[in-house]
């Protein structure tokens, strides 16, 4: 009896050349010298080092564990010495570069300890998944997906069928059949482990009828098991995942599902024989059975090699003629990758060499218009329709090839081999779905990018919206605080007032004469100044106010105090000096000497006073040392001004008032006055010092670009040049010290 | 003469009865789009570069909904510049030069010995894609740098520079075929020998 | 010795377009023989000059396209075009008459398409309709079939030849030439099928005397490429079904009403040929399988209905320059379903 399979949809039957490499048993090849162990043999993320160079290694000690759920570990495959971690070249179409540990091997071959386990039916399942990960175990039938994680993810869907891939449909390849043969003990072994592990309903083992002993010995190995051997015609590419459900299912796994989904799992024979070895014996990954064959080897066979053994080095083992090499491809000739390099090592998805000759493997000849006669559509595994794929693949229209289907091919290379215009159709459907994933990528980025960059725009906005908000409230904070001062001041006032008023009628009865006349002279200026500034103004009116509802023994004084501070209104209104809070502090300053008790019972506004206060004086004094010199100078200019309209320098409108101001102070250098002639002599002075301070800055603006520019430019600005404005500066900043120093030594002469 | 003012008649009411019937329908049937702008912006790059002259990608899908010119993207180059004729139904112009050449895409990298964390390069980041603080080092996210080169300039000591994005195994892809034609081994007078 | 990288598959099949069209100028071997026996040399003498035609248009229009010359006459597709035509068009046609024609399927109906692989249209059938629209007087002028006019073998060598070079008046070419069996059996309103069989000797066992033996020559033809597999038996099946259904549907009976039986249409005309070989011309037939089955079908049906209700005896041109049409029509609703999707999809990604 047997069982009912289904065919296979389209599909190509190219020549076999199988018979050259199955004409002797495998060999063991021989220990290479070296090997190399690429980090990444297997989809996922690449292992990690945990050994350094100079490390001394065992055959089978792990060298680099998994890094994260989809990896696998890697093992060493010789004993020897780490002697490089780093990026060495890999086998892949790219012919690119990936890290890589390199052993020297010592030849001694010496294993680490084995861990043997007969009775794996005690063990629980995650036990062996862990077993199977440890061993560093993937799929070898040529995707390499981590095996661990293909028995593990099984827990949402139950498996229902256990497929195992006996089909190695390419041509060429050998080394399942030749596994199949010789060692198809082990192979039932490991399945019976997967059974263990799945449970699955049923277990098909699928091998295409072109391996007779193969099945014969698969036959005899499983009896008395629940394995059951289906054997359906030869067809490329009957060994795909997807293809071989179909044939021994009549089921298709959904478009960008898994077969899990839809309860069917996938071995490969050598997978199973892994597991075996892995599970029963303890050993873990470390070599595979490799198809070497090619008209340019003399002595074509299968070898079971190490992994990381250099590709030369097994070539060597069956006698390659380097001359007679024309291509050298790893995998089949179906989907396999040309190698560039005889470098590369041999890795844990590596089923096939094949080294062809020109004949053997001609180039590819020129491609011709596609006559859209439809061999491609037929030989179409999956039922895509390649001239359609082919026809937007050259436009360049990607939404339309998607909209065939594009990634739902395989790859299988069917289409390519059966055209008769010998387009290379992979080649386009390959570099079609390379942009396509790269303009997915893009887009995602640009989507990513947008969102952060709108993200950044909100953050900004709203910053820029809580500091606007902030100053705000700190604004309005402050006007209430003052508000509130304000107030309290105004309720303080009273007691704080009636103690002065005592402290002041005490002070009357010592001296009443005596502090009069001082007080006078200098609360008139504190008063003119009060007078600018109005808030100041109004609180003292009010104070004044308040002063005459205190109690009348003090009133006396406080009345005085009023027509002075009238009178003193007055004169500053007569005076009509603008007025900025600088000039309006020293006065305060010098009334709170005088007058201090009163200046003190302003409240927390004096201390601002104070503290502007502190600030006017140092300028003052600044100002009053200028100050005599300056209204010599000034006297000059004046005259040069007035003589000349055309003034070119600062000496604007502005300056002409200031002047004429600093000129009625010097009109009238009272000692009294002195204060407030003080105060206008300053604008003139600024003037000058800034006109001089601004020479200075230019000259040194001037010199420094003189300098950078001699410093960059070869062709460097004469010496002349910079030497003369370093002389500028030098006058400039000269007289600018001349003209600051002028004021203290004028001071002396005032 | 009478006939002439029934014609005019028929069709007045004719037009009437018509023109109700589609202003109905077009609002009845109204189709809610993405708002032109959004579609615009969804095929730029995203790079917010400015180099098109406007403060980003948003701003020049604005402009370009005002009927500005489509060629002035250069991260997106031709593809983009196709895909949005295609979308705004106008002719694909070429790339306008003044506005930048076509490049393959950039990372930034900060060299990160020299850099002495201004935080100059932070603020320039479009999309946040710098990380660091005042006096630290900092130091490019790779992934979201959209390669904008924006931070180069601000730098005060020069460590950043822009470097293209790497080609691993993992992103390597094949290339589409030569077109047939150059395939040919006769076909000399092109210059290519198969 | 240098290893390069060089896209999979590393081994192809041993086939090439040149071994296509060459298997296609084979099959046409037994129809060619056949009609050279019912209808002269005539028949030779076109193919013969129109694949000269052919070869020598398509060589200049390669040269000024500047495209490697040698490289592109090599896949005989310009020669399968030509036979196709000279098949086609009547044996005492003058050399200008293939001329024109030859001359404009390849320059017009498929270089300036852009070349092999391009053409909309059947390029030999954009010759033929040209000259049947321009010139009807020479493509109608068939001569009779051997063993039609008692007593009369085909025209001799000479006689063909002076027929080509166009020395032959036109009055002994009237006398010469004859209605096609289709064109007699259109007009005829007022004899029934058996009277006309019995009184006309262009007719006999199912159809039109040597007519029915060059189409089946051409089936024969056309199953031996089947066999090779040059093309698949859906566009031919298709036609050929959907004539057979069309004819009988309208059938009419055995009265003066009748349209045909069947047999008649398959075996009369251009039936055969086009079935096997014009229909089959990938380049502008449709994609998928089930969409060469409707391709051919639709030629079937417009081929009766022309041949029944139009203003041309034959239809076969007619039908396939519009299905050709049609043809990308079909395909945005005949995609295959692909492995692992539900449904199959329909047109393209983005409509229109």
């Amino acid at each position: 009896m047997t069982r009912k399979t289904w065919p296979l949809t389209g599909g190509i039957h190219p020549p076999e050349n199988k018979h050259q490499s199955t004409q002797l048993p495998i060999k063991i090849a021989a220990l290479p010298d070296k090997v190399v162990l690429p980090l990444s043999q297997h989809i996922g993320a690449p292992a990690e080092p945990i050994v350094a160079v100079g490390d001394y290694v065992l055959t089978g000690q792990c060298i680099a564990r998994a890094n994260g759920f989809v990896s696998a570990p890697v093992h060493a495959s010789v004993s020897g010495t780490v002697t490089n971690i780093g990026p060495m070249a890999v086998p892949h179409a790219s012919g690119m570069f990936e890290p890589c540990i390199e052993i020297q091997s010592d030849g001694l071959d010496q294993w680490v300890a084995l861990k043997t386990n007969e009775d794996y039916a005690s063990l629980s399942t995650e036990a062996l998944l862990e077993t199977i990960q440890q061993a560093g175990i993937t799929g070898l039938g040529g995707a390499g997906f981590p095996t661990a994680v293909k028995l593990a993810a099984r827990a949402e869907s139950a498996i229902k069928t256990l497929i195992i891939n006996g089909t190695e449909c390419e041509p060429y390849i050998t080394a399942d059949d030749m596994l199949m043969r010789e060692r198809a003990d082990q192979i039932i072994s490991g399945i019976q482990i997967l059974q263990h592990l799945v449970k699955p309903t049923e277990c098909l083992l699928g091998v295409e009828d072109n391996k007779p002993e193969a099945i014969v010995a698969l036959k005899k190995a499983a009896k008395n098991t629940t394995i059951e051997i289906v054997v359906f015609p030869t067809k490329y590419p009957s060994g795909g995942e997807k293809q071989l459900i179909q044939i021994l299912t009549g089921k298709e796994v959904p478009s960008g599902s898994l077969p899990a989904d839809i309860g069917i799992l996938c071995q490969n024979v050598g997978t199973a024989a892994a597991i075996h070895d892995a599970v029963i014996l303890g050993k873990p990954l470390i070599s595979r059975i490799t198809t070497v064959t090619g008209e340019a080897l003399q002595q074509p066979g299968n070898f079971e090699v190490r992994l990381g053994t250099p590709v030369d080095f097994l070539l060597e083992q069956a006698s390659l003629h380097s001359e007679h090499l024309g291509r050298l491809v790893m995998g089949g000739p179906m989907m396999g990758f040309t190698l560039q390099s005889l470098a590369v090592p041999i890795i844990k998805t590596t089923n096939c060499l094949i080294a062809a000759t020109q004949t053997e493997l001609p180039p590819a000849s020129p491609a011709q218009s596609c006559i859209r006669c439809g061999h491609c559509a037929e030989a179409c595994p999956v039922s895509l329709l390649p001239q359609q794929l082919f026809w937007f693949a050259q436009g360049k229209e990607y939404a339309q090839l998607q909209h065939h289907n594009l990634f739902d091919c395989i790859e299988c290379g069917a289409c390519a081999y059966v055209c008769p215009s010998h387009i290379p159709l992979v080649q386009y459907y390959r570099g079609a779905k390379g942009i396509i994933r790269q303009q997915e990528l893009m887009q995602q980025k640009a989507a990513q990018s947008k969102q952060r960059f709108e993200a950044r725009q909100d953050r900004l906005a709203k910053e820029t919206a809580a500091k606007e908000a902030k100053r705000k409230a700190n604004a309005e904070k402050a006007a209430r605080l003052k508000a509130a001062a304000a107030e309290k001041a105004a309720s303080d006032q009273q007691p704080k007032q009636e103690i002065q008023a005592a402290l002041e009628r005490a002070k009357a009865k010592k001296a009443p004469n005596k502090s009069k006349p001082q007080l006078t002279a200098e609360q008139k200026e504190l008063k003119i100044q009060l007078a600018m500034v109005s808030a100041q103004l109004k609180k003292l009116q009010r104070n004044i106010e308040q002063s005459e509802s205190t109690p009348d023994v003090k009133q006396q004084e406080d009345l005085d105090r009023l027509q002075q501070q009238q009178q003193s209104l007055e004169t500053a209104l007569a005076a009509a000096t603008p007025n900025d809070s600088n000039q309006a502090a020293p006065p305060v300053e010098k009334a709170t000497t005088s007058n201090s008790k009163e200046n003190a019972s302003s409240g927390p506004d004096l201390k601002v006073l104070q503290i502007k206060l502190a600030q006017a004086k140092a300028a003052l004094k600044k100002a009053e040392r200028a100050y005599a010199a300056a209204a010599e100078n000034n006297a000059a200019d004046q005259d040069a001004l007035q003589a000349t309209i055309a003034g070119k320098q600062v000496a604007l409108a502005e300056a002409e008032q200031a002047l004429a101001k600093a000129k009625t102070s010097t009109e009238a250098p009272s000692p009294s006055k002195e204060a407030a002639s003080k105060k206008p002599k300053k604008p003139p002075l600024d003037e000058k010092t800034k006109t001089l301070k601004i020479q200075v800055a230019m000259a040194k603006a001037q010199l420094r670009k003189l300098n950078k520019l001699a410093e960059h430019a070869d062709t460097a600005p004469p010496k002349e040049e910079i030497e003369a404005s370093e002389k500028a500066l030098s006058e400039a900043e000269s007289a600018l010290a001349e003209h600051q120093q002028q004021p203290s030594s004028s001071l002396a002469d005032a | 003469m009478e006939i002439i003012v029934y014609a005019i008649l028929a069709l007045l009411t004719l037009a009437l009865i018509f023109g109700a019937i589609l202003g109905f329908a077009s609002v009845r049937f109204k189709v809610e789009g993405d708002p032109l702008v959004d579609q615009i912006n969804a095929l730029l790059p995203q790079t917010q570069c400015g180099q098109c002259g406007y403060p980003g990608c948003r701003p020049y899908a604005e402009a370009i909904a005002d009927g500005d010119v489509i060629n002035k993207c250069p991260p997106g180059g031709e593809s983009t510049i196709a895909s949005l004729a295609d979308l705004l139904d106008v002719e694909p112009m070429p790339l306008d030069e003044a506005h930048g050449e076509e490049k393959p895409r950039t990372v930034a990298y900060i060299r990160e010995d020299e850099c002495i964390g201004c935080t100059k390069c932070i603020q320039a980041c479009p999309v946040d894609a710098i990380l660091g603080a005042a006096k630290q080092m900092h130091t490019v996210i790779a992934n979201e740098c959209t390669g904008c080169d924006l931070c180069v300039e601000p730098c005060p000591v020069d460590c950043i520079e822009m470097r293209p994005i790497e080609v691993t195994t993992k992103t390597w892809s094949w290339e589409l075929p030569p077109a047939p034609v150059k395939l040919i081994a006769t076909d000399a007078g092109r210059g290519h020998a198969a | 010795m240098t290893l390069i990288r060089q896209t999979s598959p590393h081994t192809r099949k041993a086939s090439s377009t040149q071994a296509i069209m060459l298997n296609v100028l084979i099959a046409l071997i037994p129809g060619l023989l056949v009609s050279v026996y019912f209808f002269g040399w005539g028949v030779l003498i076109n193919l013969v000059w129109a694949s000269l035609v052919a070869v020598g248009c398509e060589a200049l229009i390669i040269k000024l396209r500047k495209r490697p010359i040698r490289f592109f006459l090599q896949d005989y597709t310009a020669v399968v075009t030509a036979a196709l035509l000279a098949l086609a068009i009547p044996p005492s046609a003058p050399w200008w008459l293939t001329l024109i024609g030859t001359s404009f399927a390849i320059i017009i109906g498929k270089h300036l398409y852009g070349g092999m692989g391009q053409n909309l249209f059947n390029p030999a059938m954009l010759g033929y309709v040209l000259l049947l629209v321009s010139f009807p007087l020479e493509m109608s002028a068939w001569l009779p079939a051997l063993g039609v006019r008692e007593g009369q073998g085909v025209l001799d060598l000479i006689a063909s030849i002076q027929l080509f070079a166009g020395n032959m008046p036109v009055s002994s070419l009237d006398a010469m030439t004859m209605a096609t069996p289709l064109d007699i059996f259109r007009e005829n309103t007022s004899l029934t099928i058996e009277e006309l069989w019995a009184t006309n000797p262009v007719f006999s066992d199912w159809a039109g005397k040597g007519w029915q033996w060059v189409s089946l020559a051409y089936m024969l033809g056309g199953c031996w490429l089947l066999y090779k597999r040059v093309f698949t038996w859906h566009a031919p099946a298709g036609m050929l079904l959907m004539l057979g259904v069309m004819a009988t549907l309208f059938y009419g009976g055995e009265g003066s009403d009748s349209h045909g039986s069947p047999l008649f249409h398959w075996l009369s005309g251009a039936t055969m040929l086009g079935a096997f070989f014009i229909i089959t011309d990938p380049v502008t037939s449709a994609t998928s399988n089930k969409g060469r089955f409707i391709f051919g079908a639709g030629i079937g049906a417009l081929t009766y209905i022309i041949r029944t209700w139009g203003g041309y005896p034959d239809g076969v041109a007619f039908a396939v320059l519009l299905m050709n049409m049609a043809a990308p029509t079909i395909d945005y609703y005949t995609q295959p379903r692909t492995y692992g999707h539900k449904k199959p999809n329909r047109g393209l990604a983005k409509p229109d």
